[in-house]
């Protein structure tokens, strides 16, 4: 628009400044329904993001559990899952071969979206983007209220999906057609994939719906003197992966659209040449492999959708905690912003036996092996950051290196399958399983269990308990290596993902212990977060009072009251003066000193060109 | 953070205002159109490769007659237009993309208007622009009609028995591919420019219920102006991938 007069910008300045208008009237008295169901307070819809993930978290480790019994126990009677499955035992007592297919499906589906992509990025990008960027709310907190309502109704039709006769989804998360195109295909292409792909076209308006949010807020709503350069590692990690959920969602709309046709009105986009039950289809001219490429550039940049919070969050903790500043803030930065770009160009090393063209394998086999460069760099700063700290080990510190741990060793297998030669002997075997469970799944999990056990003072005002929390950090640790590591030896001796049952193949006995051994950690590991559910409601109710800053943190968020209201700080928004690291700073009274202290106050500990900043501060305190 | 440069001057990303000078709404719906133009190139390399993946006509451009065997020649697809019988290549889907383009022309107007706070002008120009919407997607509809009916005697399909028109599973015209993409973009394109009609009425009415006036500015419809100009645009695309390519 180059013809904006001066009447906008007077408007479009009002709108930058409407923090004034907020005060006005956000004590006025709020219904239940205005205050905990339809709410426009990022806070509460954060809280509606975490339960609805917690939920989902639980339905889909539960599901996990049961096709690890089936996969651990091949000759155990489930009769007594009867009640709960009804029909999906078979009369000999056995898990529904296309149940089992489903339960992998639901699984992942699951655990990529409703968990570690809404749970986790609508939780903490919620919650921590207006508290730690000092602003009110969301940008637009309408959209956001509709954000999650429409994850709601996703999550309500794939939650009917599981139990409609012939049962949900089935052809694995990634719903590859022509299974997925065919309804006669199997039991699981017919209604449940059609509730599968309504469900997630909302999902996707729900992601955009937030994310574009998300990267306003962020863009518009910086309190004063809070410059990128003086962001939390968390925000930046927030924004990129709004940016990435923006640019990469409308791709698998676009997909998912077109196999709706091709499901529904018989068209050909994906399918050619098949026969089914002896009869052809009319379907000519389709291509399968073009499903696969849309579909990974969505797929793979949710990788980093999965993981990028989960690094920002660790980011922050590491640094509290080690009572450090985190090393190479701008190498931090820069490597989030380099993962967030490779994220879109590699997608193809997904599809290295799709019969795509060798020497386009070639090229993403080296583009991905660049991602190692980052994703090393990161690593390296948390271990140097952790370096002779005075490390304070809370059960939020425990998930973080945690994490760290997780991201080194699913990171390392992550280099061997990035290889196109090695990928083809690898690839859909456990390794790959081992792989992506270890580096995405349990890493991100962890972020996000770091998260709540660090915020949830925030959160609710109530602290959680340390003891409950190192237990449950132990045995989830432990549990998880135990369950994914043996998976890397399978995955070499050959065990394909996804089959129902292995005991046809006799070379593969000698490995049946092993996979009993997985399937028990996996249930001992699901189990011990019994104890993090009851930690949590627990102390949200009857927990420690929470002090303003537990954590003796930097960051804004602590500078609220242990309460905030709708509006986040009662009076005045704090204005930023430094950036949010300055842990155990040589000369400084304390260990910490928050970004809202100037440096005017804090001559003791200033560099020569903090004490040049004290100039500029004059400006800001206008 | 030792590596900082110091400038003494404050910078415009230091916080506390709209650095891009745009008010979030404006900046979301960009934001918007960013995401949904990720769509549209994923429904147009999807047309892409599904053409490369056809053979080409390849005899003589005079003689090329229908056949599911290649992809057709866009200008002996689309060369009827309405009331008149006769060969007209391209000319109504050029009338479509003339009315398409005014509509964005009147658009800028209405907005350039509305920076004036000129209600009576901004009015003029939303009507002129939501009847442009209105004709394109009336000569839409007709352009599909015939596409959907055809013309005698039609072409010989692979199972033996003569087609006319076009529908999702087959089409005279050339490959089901040929008529599936079209019906699928344009169709998502058109829809797209239904629901921009939609929100031009909606603003409209505000404007003429005099609620922009009384606000003080008419940033609503610089908004929906940028989701008509963005429509536009990809009309363009679409119009080169189906029509001129």
């Amino acid at each position: 628009m180059a013809t904006v007069n001066i009447d906008l910008h007077k408007s479009v300045g009002e709108y930058a400044h409407h923090d004034d208008h907020h005060e006005e009237h956000h004590h006025h008295e709020e219904s239940f329904i205005t205050k905990y169901i339809f709410t426009e307070d990022h806070k509460m819809i954060a809280k509606q993001f975490l339960l609805t993930g917690i939920f989902w978290a639980i339905v889909g480790g539960a599901l996990s559990i049961l096709f690890r019994l089936q996969l651990g126990f091949p000759d155990a009677n489930l009769e007594f899952l009867r009640p709960l499955l009804g029909d999906w035992i078979t009369t000999q007592g056995k898990l529904d071969q296309n149940f089992y297919l489903a339960l992998v499906t639901m699984h992942g589906t699951i655990m990529v979206f409703f968990v570690l992509t809404a749970g986790l990025s609508g939780t903490f990008s919620n919650f921590l983007i207006p508290l730690q960027i000092g602003a009110r709310d969301m940008a637009s907190g309408f959209m956001n209220m509709l954000s999650y309502w429409f994850f709601f109704l996703s999550s309500v039709i794939m939650f009917i999906s599981l139990f409609i006769e012939t049962g949900p989804a089935s052809g694995g998360w990634v719903v590859y057609p022509p299974l997925s195109a065919l309804p006669q295909a199997m039991p699981g292409s017919g209604l449940g994939m059609t509730l599968w792909l309504v469900s997630m076209s909302l999902f996707i308006v729900s992601s955009l719906l937030g994310g574009i949010n998300y990267i306003a807020t962020v863009i518009n709503l910086r309190t004063d003197g809070l410059s990128f350069s003086k962001l939390p590692l968390t925000i930046w990690a927030f924004f990129l992966t709004a940016v990435l959920g923006l640019l990469s969602f409308p791709v698998l709309f676009a997909a998912a659209l077109l196999l709706i046709f091709d499901r529904s009105f018989g068209t050909s986009f994906y399918l050619s040449e098949i026969y089914i039950n002896g009869e052809p289809l009319h379907n000519v001219g389709g291509s399968p492999v073009l499903y696969q490429h849309l579909f990974w550039f969505l797929g793979h940049p949710e990788v980093y959708i999965v993981m990028l919070p989960g690094l920002g969050i660790t980011s922050e903790i590491i640094a509290t905690n080690a009572r450090k500043p985190i090393f190479g803030y701008r190498a931090m930065i820069g490597s989030l912003l380099a993962i967030a770009f490779l994220a879109f160009i590699v997608w193809a090393h997904h599809m290295f036996v799709s019969g795509m063209n060798p020497f386009l394998g070639t090229i993403f086999m080296f583009l991905t092996l660049i991602i190692a460069v980052p994703s090393a760099v990161k690593v390296f700063n948390y271990l140097a950051t952790l370096w002779r700290g005075n490390i304070v080990f809370t059960p939020a510190m425990l998930f973080s290196i945690g994490l760290v741990s997780l991201f080194i060793s699913g990171g390392v297998t992550g280099i061997a399958l990035g290889n196109s030669a090695i990928d083809i002997q690898l690839h859909d075997t456990y390794y790959v399983v081992a792989h992506f469970h270890l580096v995405m799944g349990s890493a991100s999990f962890f972020g996000m269990l770091a998260g709540i056990y660090h915020w949830f003072p925030k959160m609710f005002g109530r602290m959680m308990d340390e003891k409950l929390g190192y237990v449950h950090f132990w045995i989830t640790f432990i549990g998880i290596y135990m369950v994914f590591f043996p998976m890397h030896y399978l995955g070499i001796a050959g065990f394909p993902r996804r089959y129902y049952s292995w005991t046809n193949f006799n070379a593969f006995d000698t490995f049946s212990d092993l996979n009993a051994f997985i399937s028990t950690a996996a249930i001992i590991t699901l189990s011990a977060q019994l104890i993090f559910l009851f930690n949590f409601f627990y102390s949200m109710f009857r927990g420690r009072l929470a002090p303003e800053n537990p954590w003796r943190s930097n960051t804004l968020e602590w500078t609220t009251p242990r309460f905030p209201g709708h509006g986040n700080w009662p009076g005045k928004i704090p204005t930023v003066y430094r950036w949010p690291y300055d842990y155990s700073k040589p000369g400084a009274k304390e260990d910490f000193i928050p970004q809202t202290v100037p440096f005017s106050a804090t001559p003791e500990s200033n560099l020569p060109h903090e004490n040049e900043m004290i100039e500029l501060e004059k400006e800001f305190a206008k | 953070m030792s590596t900082v440069t110091v400038s003494k001057k404050r910078s415009i990303w230091d916080g506390g205002v709209s650095p891009l000078n745009v008010s979030y709404g404006k900046m979301m719906m960009w934001f918007f159109l960013l995401s949904d133009a990720f769509t549209f190139s994923g429904l147009l390399i999807t047309y892409g490769m599904l053409r490369y993946t056809h053979p080409a006509y390849e005899g003589d451009h005079d003689k090329f007659t229908f056949s599911t065997e290649y992809w057709p020649i866009p200008e002996k697809v689309y060369a009827a237009i309405p009331f008149i019988e006769g060969h007209f290549p391209l000319v109504f889907v050029g009338i479509m993309t003339f009315i398409l383009i005014l509509s964005s022309v009147t658009m800028v107007l209405a907005v350039e208007a509305g920076h004036r706070m000129d209600q009576k002008d901004v009015e003029k120009w939303m009507l002129w622009t939501i009847l442009g919407g209105i004709a394109f997607l009336s000569c839409q509809a007709w352009e599909w009609s015939h596409f959907i009916h055809g013309e005698a005697p039609g072409t010989l399909m692979p199972d033996g028995t003569m087609f006319m028109g076009a529908n999702l599973i087959q089409n005279q015209y050339g490959p089901p591919a040929f008529a599936d993409l079209f019906f699928f973009i344009t169709g998502f394109h058109g829809f797209h420019v239904f629901s921009g009609v939609i929100l031009n009425i909606l603003i409209f009415y505000q404007v003429a219920t005099g609620v922009m006036h009384r606000r003080g500015h008419y940033e609503m419809v610089e908004k929906v102006g940028l989701y008509w100009h963005f429509v536009d645009l990809v009309w363009v695309f679409v119009f080169t991938f189906f029509y001129l390519v």
